[in-house]
């Protein structure tokens, strides 16, 4: 019996209570789509399936005894995992939902800490749900919303028919002044397309940030005026000006743009400044040129843990630029974007 | 010369062992295949995560995705021992007397002798179980260290902490030490008498596998490209000593190992399925199996000492008969 070890993907599906989580959880599971999905919930509930791919699990955090909350992990989903893919073949990706209290950080790092998880599985995208009505709230009374969005590569802005034309804008305007590299869709009633929510590869560096030809785009989220993508003042600090009146900046984000890199400076810079603001780095996602270099370097990074890859070869019609962003809290942006320059060849 | 007699089964072995002389292996499928004069087999759970038979090798005890607990005999009988609802049953464990223990979440029950159910919540996960050799004493692996219980009676239960997610338990065979695997590369051990500390590391990969030898001098562990088997000779057990590497390969992990009933002998099995089998003392090696097509999950000796059990990953079970 010859054995393909293919790694399954898996989507983390995070949201508060009422953000419409149940409902697309329910359309994954019974839409036609043509992918069978084992899904672990923290509680069957609501779920009105019964389907013995469906596991019930308590979140667990685990901290390992150096400290390092780069290191925690969800104790819960390795073993859930570990048994689910002691029968393969049952499904062919896994969704992890978790509940509006869940800090998304440790279910992310499961899935690079844990080896035999990482044997196996591969984080494919988190997608947080957002209850546009109840957003501002949210933001107020609670630092998991915040991460829940700051986490997210998809954002679906959900129950848009609760809330006026004025307030989806601030609303998304905070989501993206959380988190300006993530992809938002709005909808009502959880009625997002599946394909933009599952298989999404966000984690994958050769796929990730290519289904967003826009990252970091300053017109993509831009609502203070207008510019063209030439326009050259500065779009670099996005924690300026990004601050909507719904959002009192817990997590800010730091976006920066530069020329090509000199590489012997630039992968030093990334790895002390993962080290050293690890902890307060949510998420990172960057694409980078590097000098003398033909192909776009990728990188990306939950807290300390960071990947990067060459990815493929500029295009012709691409400028040669680096662009990065950090979102996280406590950052100091004037210091990251002097060093990040310093880089430059 | 070792010979095997294969038994090619479709899905993951978490279990294989001897229950009346009759080699078992509980698939995570659910279904519980046995060689007694050809491949018979029950199917027990939808789903299984967790077996093991009880101390006279007379019945298996198994817990299910289905929220069950199940009492198989070797003649493919099965009796329901509980069943809680939806919710995966991680861990079982049989005990002195026929006591049989069982997890989910953070709860874990005892079964006593008399038939009696005690309920037993912890703040955090049950993470793994073991019964004491002797009384009816029973040890929790969770997070920050294990919890030792005295079911029968209502006392307050032993803390024994360590900093750190410890996912399975054992005691050694003179009930002296207890020893925990864990969420990080390394073994945990108490002296119960008192409550000294034992760290084991160095591991390259997580533990999953451990086997005490028949008195209880060495205790054998996976995780590691040999067998690292730590000396449990003195009261204090390894605590300043090394281990004793056996079957040390440049190529595969170690991922089970099975102590022989009586001499002191480890049965080790790889990541490829190669089985090989390392004396302590001289640590001179044999080749039981050659490589199959995936891990070794489980490895269980028959109580002569003469066959072994085998299953792996990929279901390319098999009896491994030693002397040939």
């Amino acid at each position: 019996m010859a054995q393909i070890q293919t790694q399954i993907p898996v989507t983390v599906l995070t949201g508060y209570l009422g953000s419409g989580k149940t409902t697309l959880l329910n359309r994954i599971l019974t839409e036609d789509h043509g992918k069978r999905y084992a899904v672990i919930v923290n509680e069957f509930g609501e779920i009105g399936i019964d389907n013995d791919l469906i596991v019930e699990s308590d979140e667990e955090i685990y901290e390992m005894n150096n400290g390092c909350i780069c290191c925690t992990v969800r104790g819960d989903l390795i073993r859930t995992v570990e048994g689910l893919m002691r029968r393969p073949g049952r499904f062919d990706a896994i969704l992890v939902e978790t509940t509006g209290l869940a800090d998304p950080a440790p279910v992310a790092q499961t899935f690079f800490m844990d080896d035999d998880v990482r044997s196996k599985t591969k984080l494919d995208a988190v997608v947080a749900l957002v209850d546009a009505k109840h957003l501002p709230l949210r933001l107020k009374d609670s630092k998991e919303a915040e991460d829940q969005i700051a986490f997210a590569d998809v954002v679906v802005l959900n129950k848009t028919d609760l809330v006026t034309e004025d307030e989806l804008r601030d609303v998304e305007a905070a989501v993206r002044a959380i988190n300006p590299a993530a992809k938002i869709h709005k909808t009502e009633r959880s009625g997002v397309a599946l394909n933009e929510v599952l298989d999404r590869g966000a984690f994958d560096l050769s796929r990730a940030l290519d289904n967003d030809p826009h990252f970091l785009d300053a017109h993509d989220h831009d609502h203070d005026h207008e510019c063209g993508p030439d326009c050259d003042h500065d779009h670099g600090h996005h924690h300026h000006h990004g601050v909507s009146p719904i959002h009192d900046v817990g997590v800010t984000s730091i976006s920066l743009r530069g020329g090509e890199m000199d590489p012997k400076k630039f992968f030093p810079w990334l790895e002390k400044t993962t080290q050293m603001d690890g902890p307060n780095i949510l998420r990172l996602k960057g694409i980078i040129a590097l000098k003398d270099d033909p192909d776009r370097y990728v990188v990306q990074g939950v807290h300390m843990i960071l990947e990067g890859d060459h990815q493929r070869a500029w295009k012709d019609d691409e400028q040669h630029e680096s662009r990065l962003v950090f979102i996280g809290r406590e950052l100091d942006g004037e210091r990251l974007k002097r060093t990040f320059e310093a880089c430059q060849a | 010369m070792p010979t095997v007699a294969p038994l090619d089964l479709d899905g993951h072995c978490v279990a294989a062992c001897w229950l009346a002389g009759i080699p078992h292996f509980a698939l995570a499928d659910g279904v519980i295949h046995r060689l007694d004069n050809g491949h018979k087999w029950v199917e027990a759970h939808n789903g299984l995560l967790a077996a093991m038979p009880d101390a006279d090798g007379k019945r298996l005890v198994t817990g299910g995705e289905d929220g069950k607990v199940l009492d198989i005999g070797a003649d493919g009988s099965i009796e329901q021992v509980a069943e809680i609802g939806r919710k995966w049953m991680t861990s079982v464990a049989t005990g002195p007397r026929g006591a049989v223990a069982f997890a989910s979440g953070k709860t874990a029950w005892v079964k006593l002798p008399d038939g009696k159910l005690k309920e037993l919540v912890h703040p955090r996960s049950v993470e793994g179980l073991a019964f004491a050799p002797k009384g009816m004493r029973i040890a929790v692996a969770r997070y920050n260290g294990a919890t030792l219980h005295f079911p029968a009676a209502d006392g307050k239960p032993t803390e024994l902490q360590w900093a750190g997610a410890h996912t399975g338990v054992t005691f050694s065979p003179d009930g002296n030490f207890l020893v925990t695997t864990m969420q990080e590369n390394a073994l945990h051990g108490w002296k119960l008498a008192d409550g000294k500390h034992m760290r084991m590391a160095g591991y390259p990969s997580k533990v999953k596998s451990l086997s005490w030898s028949a008195k209880g001098r060495w205790l054998a562990s996976s995780g590691a490209p040999a067998a690292v088997v730590w000396p449990f000779l003195t009261k204090d057990g390894p605590i300043g000593k090394a281990p004793v590497e056996l079957g040390t390969r440049g190529d595969a992990m170690v991922t089970a190992v099975s102590f022989h009933p009586t001499d002191e002998i480890v049965a080790i099995g790889y990541a490829d399925g190669m089985v090989l089998a390392g004396r302590v003392a001289d640590q001179k090696e044999v080749l039981l199996r050659r490589a199959g097509n995936g891990a070794v999950t489980s490895m269980a000796w028959d109580a002569e000492g003469r066959r072994i059990a085998l299953g792996t990953e990929t279901g390319d079970c098999g009896v491994i008969d030693v002397a040939g």
